[in-house]
This record gives C-alpha cells, structure tokens and sequence, in this order.
C-alpha cells in the first residue's frame, strides 16, 4: 500500500497538527511514513501544507507530484493543489470555506461542511478532526484508537479538556461520510 | 522530551535527528545562531543539552560560535555547531584554523538558496564551499551528505568518531528539505568517545609535558612539513573513508550520480520503474570528500552515459567529469534557488539523452 496525501489550509485550522498526528499514528502502525511542512516565509491568512506519503514499503521523493488525495480546507489552497491530483484520486474539501470547485469528471470529490460541523459541536478549531474523521471514514488509513493516543499525548495537562471535542469531531466527520 | 530508548522509533525533523543524534554521540558542547531551515538544531540542543549535563549556547554571531567549537575542541571535547548557508559562509575563517589545528568537530549545513542572503529553500550550492575547502590554506573537512532522517542521525554519530580518529572537522551537509522533513528514527548507534586518546588535548599541563595548539608555523619550513602532514593524513583518509550507495549499476543503459534529497528524488525513477525501455542505474556519494571517484570511473567504462542531478547549477559534475575523464558523456540536469528537481524532469533528460544518442548511432 501506498498512500500520497496533500493537507493544506489557513495556518491556524490545524493541517500540521493533523499531519504530524496522522504520520506519527501510521509509523506506529509499522508503516513508513515521510512528512514534509511548509515552513518559514508563509504570511498571515496564507496557505500552510504539508506533503503525506505512507507506504508499506521505502519511501523516496518526499515531494509528491500526483496525489492519491488532496484534504483542503480552504479556496486559496484547493487552487493551490488541484493541478496535482491524478486521475481517480480523492478530493476532500472543507465545503463551509469552498462553494465552487472545477468539474471534476475522474476524481471522487467529498464536500464536508468540516467547519460548520465544528462549530456545531462547539468548537471551530476541531474542523482538521471532522476532516480526519470523513478521509479515514473512506480511506481507512490509521487506527482511530492509535491517533486518538498520540492526540492524548499531544493534548497533556492544560489543553486535556479539548481531547473530548476532538474525538467527537473525528466521529462526525466519519458519521457525515456514512450518510453521504 | 526523552529520546533515549534505542529500540524505540521517534517522528522527528531531520534537524531534531541530527542534534539529538550529537548529543546521544556524547557531543556535551553546542554553539549556534539562529537562521532558517536549521533552528529547529538550535532548539532541541537549548532542551536537551543541560538534561544530558552539557553547554548549549545561543551565541552573539556565527564567527562566536565556530570560535567555541574551537577551545572546546582543544580542550579535547566533543563539540558541534550549526547553521544555514550564509551563517556557514562567516564561519569559514573558523573552520580553515581548526583544520590548521587539526581539531576534531563537527559543523552542520543545512543549505538553503544562494547566493547572497538568498531565500530559505532546499539547495545543494555549498557543495564547491564544502568540499574544496572554503576558507584559505590546503585543507579539507571531510563531508558526509544524508539522504533521510535517519542516516542524518547515523551519519552524525559517524560524523563525531571519524573527527576524533583523523583529528579533523567533519562537516554534515544537508539541506532545508531533509532539515524540515519529518520521518521515523531510531538512535541504534554505539557510542563510545572515550575510545579516543586525546593526548594533545589542552587539558592542563600539572605534572606533565604541555601541549600547544595552534595553526602558526612562522619559522621557515616548518609550515611545509606540516602540510605535508596533513596531505598525508587527506590520503589515508581518502584511501580509506569513501562511502556510497550503489543501485543497478549493472548492465545499465545510463547511471545517475546524486546526493542528499536529490538522490531520494532519482531513487523514484529507478525503483519505481519509470523509465520502461532504458535501464537507470543510481551511485549516490555518501562522503563528498573524500569522493567516490573510483566507482564513478570503474562505472564510466560500462555505461553509454552518466548523468548528475544536483540543486545547484552545477557543482558535482565538475568531480564526476574528473573522475570519468572522457570516458563517457557526463551530463547535468540541476534546478537552483529552491527549485526542487521532480522525478518527471529527471524522465524527461533521461529520454532526451538516449534517444539523442541513438539518433547518432542509427545515423553513423
């Protein structure tokens, strides 16, 4: 198994924390994972991604160049991105932040309203979870209970009372997808 | 944040590798000064050197840090520093005495864009300043070029033993995108720096005969007798040190030669078959001094070209067209100020310069 993702949003609605926690999950899992940030002279209110590759097998270019899947949360980024996708791959945006998309005739597009899920759960900033929830949902990349530990790790002492709306986020991203 | 176990597999960032790397090598004296893509060295070695009972220093400038890692050096301890092109630049003063002192350190790389003040994306244009020796005099640092986060990490351990066996700097060259990137680690390596003798160290003279450091020989001819021993000590060093990965070099159409990220890159294209009717062999020089110029000629002779693939607008190449005197074409495909070559690009040359071959041969 092979699997070449692209996370990108606003810096602030969590890509590096999902990414970080998604490879940090997988490698526990046995497999090999390479997770490349964008990093350094990014503005406020500009694009922060992030390039996932997760393989049974060696990993090499750390730079991906045709995605198996693309998780965008925002417009800027999807316009950013949707040139790498490559034919039958997925498309999971963030549909509270982008209404119009290209029409895509060869790729799986999944519209999540990630942030208006969030907020509806009472917690804007849980939207990258609502987002993991929906891609695991049809992906079935990482063991939620695996990701769950490394965010409890992630989340000790001051910030342990958001653990909670986190794994709610992840179950109603994964709900939106059964009902879909 | 504890990283001992060494069964244990960590996610770090190249950089978080290579200090943690230092320190698990018994490494006890860090200096550095902050520049993007390297802080990250800074940064772990500020919360983990005073657990491990070492000095980590943030210091007023580059030159102030390369200057430490010379009395702790002298002293005879293990000692690094760190930084990004342009702060490497202002450490070549430091770097050409502590050859000149023959010192044993280790000094890390992580290139960004240059030239000049550049930008902060990955690039491999250090490579002439690294390896031709960048500051004055007939010196070399031997250099080890990573290619993922854990040879980053073993290659530092190896860094530190290969400094105290030649009492010699070691310089680690990578770049912004091994320094960013985050990958599995494990830190397996042994450790043992008390292997070393250090009797020359400055380490007080109570009791016994004092030692003197230095890179000044003012009386004539004694500067010639010591470069002559240093010239002796670059062989046996060159004789015995060249590291490289060698990938389905036999019976090749066309052999790449490339390091670090770029060779992760081309590695893509061999392994995953991309290129169906041409067979793509890969040498990847581990050491860039001293440099696998032997294996390059041995394959010269076999192959119908070689090509190299650098982040720089053509710096290797002038090593590979030395050892390969003519026996082959030697041609380069390099992208500069943080453009990363793609494995399609590489295709691409790769087609070009066999289907240009065989328009000449079916026309002859």
């Amino acid at each position: 198994m092979s699997e070449k993702v692209i996370l990108a949003g606003l810096g602030g609605q969590g890509m590096m924390l999902l990414g970080r926690l998604i490879a940090q999950a997988v490698m526990l899992e046995g497999k090999n994972v390479t997770f490349f940030p964008s990093y350094g002279t990014e503005v406020r209110g500009g694009t922060a991604y992030y390039h996932l590759t997760v393989s049974d097998e060696e990993i090499f270019s750390p730079v991906i160049e045709e995605a198996d899947a693309l998780i965008m949360m925002n417009f800027p980024s999807y316009l950013k991105f949707k040139d790498l996708l490559k034919p039958d791959s997925m498309l999971f945006i963030n549909s509270s932040m982008i209404d119009k998309i290209d029409n895509e005739t060869n790729i799986d597009v999944f519209r999540i309203p990630a942030t208006k899920i969030a907020n509806d759960i009472g917690n804007v900033v849980a939207s990258n979870m609502v987002m993991l929830g929906a891609y695991n949902q049809v992906k079935n990349l990482v063991s939620i209970p695996i990701f769950l530990s490394c965010l409890k790790n992630v989340l000790k002492g001051r910030k342990e009372p958001f653990f909670e709306v986190n794994k709610l986020a992840i179950e109603r991203g994964a709900d939106f997808i059964k009902n879909f | 944040m504890t990283l001992t176990d060494k069964n244990k597999k960590y996610l770090l960032t190249g950089n978080e590798a290579c200090a943690e790397a230092a320190i698990q090598a018994g490494c006890r004296f860090y200096y550095g000064y902050p520049i993007t893509p390297q802080n990250e060295i800074l940064t772990h070695m500020a919360i983990r050197m005073p657990q491990a009972g070492g000095t980590s220093i943030q210091v007023e400038s580059e030159l102030a840090a390369i200057n430490m890692v010379h009395g702790s050096a002298a002293a005879g301890a293990r000692a690094m520093t760190s930084s990004s092109s342009p702060g490497i630049s202002l450490k070549q003063e430091g770097i050409s005495y502590l050859a000149g002192s023959e010192l044993p350190c280790v000094i890390v790389n992580v290139q960004r864009g240059g030239p000049g003040l550049g930008d902060i994306s990955p690039s491999q244009a250090d490579y002439f300043q690294a390896v031709k020796g960048g500051g004055h005099g007939d010196y070399h640092t031997i250099v080890l070029a990573p290619s993922s986060v854990q040879e980053t990490a073993d290659l530092v351990f190896d860094a530190f033993d290969l400094a105290d066996r030649y009492r010699n700097p070691v310089m680690i060259l990578g770049d912004a995108q091994l320094g960013q990137m985050m990958e599995s680690v494990v830190f397996n390596k042994k450790c043992e720096p008390n292997s070393f003798k250090k009797d020359w160290a400055l380490t007080g003279a109570n009791g016994k005969k004092r030692n003197i450091i230095k890179s000044f020989y003012p009386v004539r001819g004694e500067l010639e007798k010591f470069n002559a021993k240093l010239q002796a000590k670059y062989s046996l060093i060159k004789s015995k040190e060249v590291r490289y990965e060698e990938i389905n070099t036999e019976n090749a159409d066309i052999v790449i030669v490339a390091y670090g990220t770029c060779a992760r890159i081309c590695k893509e294209v061999l392994m995953k078959n991309k290129t169906p009717n041409i067979k793509v062999g890969l040498l990847r020089p581990i050491t860039l001094w001293p440099y696998p110029s032997q294996i390059i000629q041995e394959i010269s002779e076999k192959v119908r070209a070689i090509l190299t693939v650098e982040m720089s607008a053509g710096q290797m190449v002038e090593d590979v067209r030395l050892s390969v005197s003519g026996r082959c074409p030697v041609h380069f495909y390099g992208r500069t100020g943080g453009g990363i070559p793609s494995p399609k690009e590489i295709i691409r040359k790769i087609t070009e310069i066999i289907s240009v071959k065989e328009e000449i041969t079916s026309a002859t």
